[in-house]
Protein backbone atom coordinates (compact mmCIF):
# COMPACT_ATOMS: atom_id res chain seq x y z
CA UNK A 1 0.00 0.00 0.00
CA UNK A 2 1.13 3.57 -0.81
CA UNK A 3 0.06 6.72 0.91
CA UNK A 4 0.56 10.42 -0.47
CA UNK A 5 -0.82 13.44 1.39
CA UNK A 6 -1.66 16.70 -0.42
CA UNK A 7 -2.59 19.62 1.30
CA UNK A 8 -5.08 21.98 0.28
CA UNK A 9 -5.99 25.00 2.73
CA UNK A 10 -7.71 23.45 5.72
CA UNK A 11 -8.20 20.14 4.04
CA UNK A 12 -5.83 17.41 3.66
CA UNK A 13 -6.20 14.87 1.22
CA UNK A 14 -4.50 11.17 1.14
CA UNK A 15 -4.11 9.55 -1.98
CA UNK A 16 -4.26 5.50 -1.12
CA UNK A 17 -3.24 2.77 -3.38
CA UNK A 18 -2.68 -0.99 -3.51
CA UNK A 19 -4.22 -3.52 -0.90
CA UNK A 20 -4.96 -2.36 2.75
CA UNK A 21 -4.67 -5.65 4.50
CA UNK A 22 -2.95 -6.52 8.15
CA UNK A 23 0.03 -6.10 7.24
CA UNK A 24 -0.45 -2.43 5.98
CA UNK A 25 -3.66 -1.22 7.81
CA UNK A 26 -0.92 0.58 10.17
CA UNK A 27 0.63 2.68 8.09
CA UNK A 28 -2.95 3.91 7.03
CA UNK A 29 -3.85 4.01 10.52
CA UNK A 30 -0.89 6.55 12.06
CA UNK A 31 -1.23 9.15 8.96
CA UNK A 32 -5.01 9.56 9.70
CA UNK A 33 -4.77 9.72 13.51
CA UNK A 34 -1.65 12.11 13.21
CA UNK A 35 -3.85 14.23 10.88
CA UNK A 36 -6.70 14.44 13.11
CA UNK A 37 -5.67 14.21 16.75
CA UNK A 38 -2.33 15.91 16.45
CA UNK A 39 -2.57 18.70 13.75
CA UNK A 40 -5.65 19.29 13.90
CA UNK A 41 -6.86 18.96 10.38
CA UNK A 42 -10.41 20.28 9.73
CA UNK A 43 -11.08 18.41 6.73
CA UNK A 44 -9.53 14.94 6.00
CA UNK A 45 -10.13 13.29 2.49
CA UNK A 46 -9.38 9.71 1.34
CA UNK A 47 -9.00 8.99 -2.08
CA UNK A 48 -9.65 5.44 -2.59
CA UNK A 49 -9.88 4.98 -6.11
CA UNK A 50 -6.44 3.15 -6.65
CA UNK A 51 -7.20 0.54 -3.74
CA UNK A 52 -6.86 -2.65 -5.03
CA UNK A 53 -8.07 -4.67 -1.92
CA UNK A 54 -9.43 -3.74 1.70
CA UNK A 55 -9.52 -6.29 4.59
CA UNK A 56 -11.40 -6.08 8.27
CA UNK A 57 -8.15 -4.40 9.30
CA UNK A 58 -8.40 -1.70 6.96
CA UNK A 59 -11.99 -1.18 7.25
CA UNK A 60 -11.05 -0.73 11.37
CA UNK A 61 -8.34 1.77 10.62
CA UNK A 62 -11.51 3.64 8.65
CA UNK A 63 -13.37 3.47 11.83
CA UNK A 64 -11.24 4.50 13.96
CA UNK A 65 -10.47 7.64 11.71
CA UNK A 66 -13.94 8.65 11.80
CA UNK A 67 -14.03 8.01 15.41
CA UNK A 68 -11.04 10.06 15.60
CA UNK A 69 -12.72 13.13 13.68
CA UNK A 70 -15.53 12.96 15.36
CA UNK A 71 -13.49 13.11 18.85
CA UNK A 72 -12.23 16.32 17.36
CA UNK A 73 -14.84 17.72 15.38
CA UNK A 74 -13.56 17.23 11.95
CA UNK A 75 -14.91 15.71 8.80
CA UNK A 76 -13.36 12.94 7.70
CA UNK A 77 -14.70 11.68 3.82
CA UNK A 78 -14.00 9.23 1.90
CA UNK A 79 -14.52 9.64 -2.37
CA UNK A 80 -13.51 7.15 -4.91
CA UNK A 81 -14.94 3.96 -3.76
CA UNK A 82 -14.59 0.96 -6.63
CA UNK A 83 -16.42 -1.99 -6.68
CA UNK A 84 -14.10 -3.98 -4.20
CA UNK A 85 -14.34 -1.29 -1.73
CA UNK A 86 -17.96 -0.45 -1.69
CA UNK A 87 -18.62 -4.27 -0.85
CA UNK A 88 -16.80 -4.81 1.54
CA UNK A 89 -17.93 -1.78 3.48
CA UNK A 90 -21.38 -3.31 2.16
CA UNK A 91 -21.04 -6.28 4.25
CA UNK A 92 -19.32 -4.21 7.29
CA UNK A 93 -23.02 -2.67 7.65
CA UNK A 94 -20.41 -0.05 8.19
CA UNK A 95 -21.04 2.21 4.95
CA UNK A 96 -23.51 4.69 5.98
CA UNK A 97 -21.57 5.55 8.69
CA UNK A 98 -19.17 7.36 6.43
CA UNK A 99 -19.38 10.48 4.21
CA UNK A 100 -18.77 9.09 0.86
CA UNK A 101 -18.39 11.39 -1.72
CA UNK A 102 -18.18 10.87 -5.97
CA UNK A 103 -15.43 13.02 -7.13
CA UNK A 104 -13.12 14.85 -5.28
CA UNK A 105 -14.44 18.40 -6.13
CA UNK A 106 -17.23 17.05 -4.10
CA UNK A 107 -15.64 15.93 -1.19
CA UNK A 108 -13.41 19.43 -1.17
CA UNK A 109 -16.15 21.50 -1.37
CA UNK A 110 -19.27 20.07 0.54
CA UNK B 1 -5.45 -36.17 4.86
CA UNK B 2 -6.95 -37.54 1.86
CA UNK B 3 -5.07 -36.24 -1.54
CA UNK B 4 -8.45 -36.63 -3.45
CA UNK B 5 -9.80 -34.13 -5.54
CA UNK B 6 -6.96 -31.87 -4.50
CA UNK B 7 -7.05 -28.62 -6.25
CA UNK B 8 -4.41 -26.78 -4.94
CA UNK B 9 -2.33 -27.24 -1.28
CA UNK B 10 -0.21 -24.16 0.28
CA UNK B 11 2.46 -24.20 2.97
CA UNK B 12 3.03 -20.63 4.60
CA UNK B 13 4.50 -18.80 7.57
CA UNK B 14 2.59 -16.55 9.35
CA UNK B 15 3.67 -13.85 8.24
CA UNK B 16 1.29 -11.03 7.69
CA UNK B 17 3.10 -10.28 4.35
CA UNK B 18 2.41 -13.30 2.66
CA UNK B 19 -1.10 -12.90 2.95
CA UNK B 20 -1.29 -10.72 -0.82
CA UNK B 21 0.39 -14.00 -2.70
CA UNK B 22 -2.52 -16.25 -1.15
CA UNK B 23 -5.00 -13.60 -2.43
CA UNK B 24 -3.46 -13.74 -5.76
CA UNK B 25 -3.85 -17.71 -5.91
CA UNK B 26 -7.61 -18.03 -4.92
CA UNK B 27 -8.44 -15.02 -6.83
CA UNK B 28 -6.93 -17.37 -9.96
CA UNK B 29 -7.93 -20.71 -8.81
CA UNK B 30 -11.81 -19.34 -8.22
CA UNK B 31 -11.58 -17.39 -11.31
CA UNK B 32 -10.67 -20.94 -13.18
CA UNK B 33 -13.61 -22.95 -10.82
CA UNK B 34 -16.35 -20.65 -13.06
CA UNK B 35 -17.32 -18.23 -10.12
CA UNK B 36 -18.48 -14.96 -10.43
CA UNK B 37 -16.32 -11.97 -10.18
CA UNK B 38 -17.99 -10.38 -7.17
CA UNK B 39 -18.25 -14.30 -5.89
CA UNK B 40 -13.77 -14.46 -6.07
CA UNK B 41 -13.61 -11.47 -4.48
CA UNK B 42 -15.81 -12.69 -1.74
CA UNK B 43 -14.11 -16.55 -1.58
CA UNK B 44 -10.69 -13.78 -1.59
CA UNK B 45 -12.32 -12.26 1.47
CA UNK B 46 -12.99 -15.14 3.36
CA UNK B 47 -9.88 -17.08 2.68
CA UNK B 48 -7.67 -13.93 3.65
CA UNK B 49 -9.94 -13.11 6.80
CA UNK B 50 -9.27 -16.58 8.17
CA UNK B 51 -5.49 -16.38 7.71
CA UNK B 52 -5.48 -13.16 9.68
CA UNK B 53 -7.65 -14.72 12.31
CA UNK B 54 -4.88 -17.60 12.82
CA UNK B 55 -2.05 -14.99 12.49
CA UNK B 56 -3.49 -12.95 15.00
CA UNK B 57 -5.14 -14.94 17.31
CA UNK B 58 -3.99 -18.51 17.16
CA UNK B 59 -0.43 -17.28 16.95
CA UNK B 60 -0.35 -13.72 18.61
CA UNK B 61 1.42 -12.30 15.84
CA UNK B 62 4.42 -14.05 15.37
CA UNK B 63 5.18 -14.33 11.93
CA UNK B 64 7.10 -17.61 11.51
CA UNK B 65 4.65 -20.32 12.23
CA UNK B 66 3.00 -22.65 9.90
CA UNK B 67 0.02 -22.22 8.20
CA UNK B 68 -1.90 -25.05 5.77
CA UNK B 69 -4.17 -24.91 2.98
CA UNK B 70 -6.10 -27.21 1.00
CA UNK B 71 -8.50 -26.51 -1.97
CA UNK B 72 -10.40 -29.35 -2.68
CA UNK B 73 -13.29 -29.84 -5.50
CA UNK B 74 -15.95 -31.70 -3.76
CA UNK B 75 -19.57 -33.10 -3.90
CA UNK B 76 -21.47 -32.02 -0.97
CA UNK B 77 -24.85 -32.10 0.19
CA UNK B 78 -27.07 -30.27 3.04
CA UNK B 79 -30.37 -29.73 4.06
CA UNK B 80 -30.26 -26.08 2.35
CA UNK B 81 -28.69 -27.21 -1.04
CA UNK B 82 -26.06 -29.79 -2.73
CA UNK B 83 -23.88 -30.04 -5.82
CA UNK B 84 -20.05 -29.23 -6.29
CA UNK B 85 -18.19 -27.02 -3.95
CA UNK B 86 -14.83 -25.55 -2.98
CA UNK B 87 -13.73 -26.68 0.09
CA UNK B 88 -11.35 -25.01 1.85
CA UNK B 89 -9.34 -26.35 4.98
CA UNK B 90 -6.98 -24.22 7.15
CA UNK B 91 -4.93 -25.75 9.28
CA UNK B 92 -2.53 -24.28 12.17
CA UNK B 93 -0.83 -25.30 15.38
CA UNK B 94 -1.60 -22.51 17.56
CA UNK B 95 -3.07 -22.07 20.71
CA UNK B 96 -7.04 -23.70 21.07
CA UNK B 97 -9.48 -21.48 19.61
CA UNK B 98 -12.41 -21.36 21.53
CA UNK B 99 -15.41 -22.04 19.40
CA UNK B 100 -18.12 -20.02 21.31
CA UNK B 101 -16.09 -17.40 21.02
CA UNK B 102 -16.20 -17.71 16.97
CA UNK B 103 -19.85 -16.00 17.01
CA UNK B 104 -18.23 -12.19 15.90
CA UNK B 105 -20.01 -9.03 16.83
CA UNK B 106 -23.23 -7.33 16.70
CA UNK B 107 -22.56 -4.98 13.66
CA UNK B 108 -24.79 -2.27 15.29
CA UNK B 109 -21.98 -1.92 17.13
CA UNK B 110 -19.59 1.48 15.22
CA UNK B 111 -16.40 -0.12 16.00
CA UNK B 112 -12.97 -0.59 15.21
CA UNK B 113 -12.27 -4.50 14.91
CA UNK B 114 -14.08 -7.80 15.04
CA UNK B 115 -15.40 -8.01 11.40
CA UNK B 116 -13.34 -10.48 10.57
CA UNK B 117 -15.59 -13.55 11.32
CA UNK B 118 -18.52 -11.74 9.87
CA UNK B 119 -16.75 -11.32 6.80
CA UNK B 120 -15.76 -15.48 6.33
CA UNK B 121 -19.54 -16.46 7.57
CA UNK B 122 -20.82 -13.90 4.76
CA UNK B 123 -18.00 -14.97 2.24
CA UNK B 124 -18.55 -18.91 2.20
CA UNK B 125 -21.57 -21.42 2.50
CA UNK B 126 -20.25 -23.14 5.34
CA UNK B 127 -18.15 -23.02 8.14
CA UNK B 128 -16.52 -26.15 10.26
CA UNK B 129 -14.04 -25.52 13.19
CA UNK B 130 -12.82 -28.53 15.33
CA UNK B 131 -9.24 -29.04 17.24
CA UNK B 132 -7.95 -32.25 15.90
CA UNK B 133 -4.11 -33.34 16.85
CA UNK B 134 -3.37 -30.54 18.56
CA UNK B 135 -3.85 -28.54 15.65
CA UNK B 136 -7.09 -25.87 14.57
CA UNK B 137 -8.84 -27.17 11.62
CA UNK B 138 -11.16 -24.67 9.82
CA UNK B 139 -13.15 -25.86 6.87
CA UNK B 140 -15.06 -23.18 4.70
CA UNK B 141 -17.27 -24.48 1.73
CA UNK B 142 -18.78 -22.32 -0.98
CA UNK B 143 -20.89 -23.62 -3.90
CA UNK B 144 -19.30 -23.74 -7.59
CA UNK B 145 -21.75 -21.83 -9.57
CA UNK B 146 -24.24 -24.11 -11.36
CA UNK B 147 -23.56 -23.84 -14.90
CA UNK B 148 -26.41 -22.87 -17.18
CA UNK B 149 -28.83 -25.86 -18.69
CA UNK B 150 -28.30 -26.54 -22.44
CA UNK B 151 -30.27 -24.63 -24.69
CA UNK B 152 -33.50 -26.89 -25.75
CA UNK B 153 -33.04 -29.00 -22.27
Amino acid sequence: MQIAARHLDKITIFDISGDIDLSTSPDLRKPLLRELRELRTPRVVLNLKAVRYIDSSGVASLVEGLKAARDVGARFILFGLNTTVREVLQLSKLVRIFEICESEDQAVAT
Amino acid sequence: MSQRNLLLKMELRSNPETLCAVRGAVAQLTERLGFSESECRAAVLGIDEALTNIIRHAYAGHPDRPIELQFRRIQTSSCAKSGEALEIVLEDRGKKVDPKKMCGRALEDVKPGGLGLHFIRESMDALEFRRRNGRNQLRLVKFLPVPDAPVGS
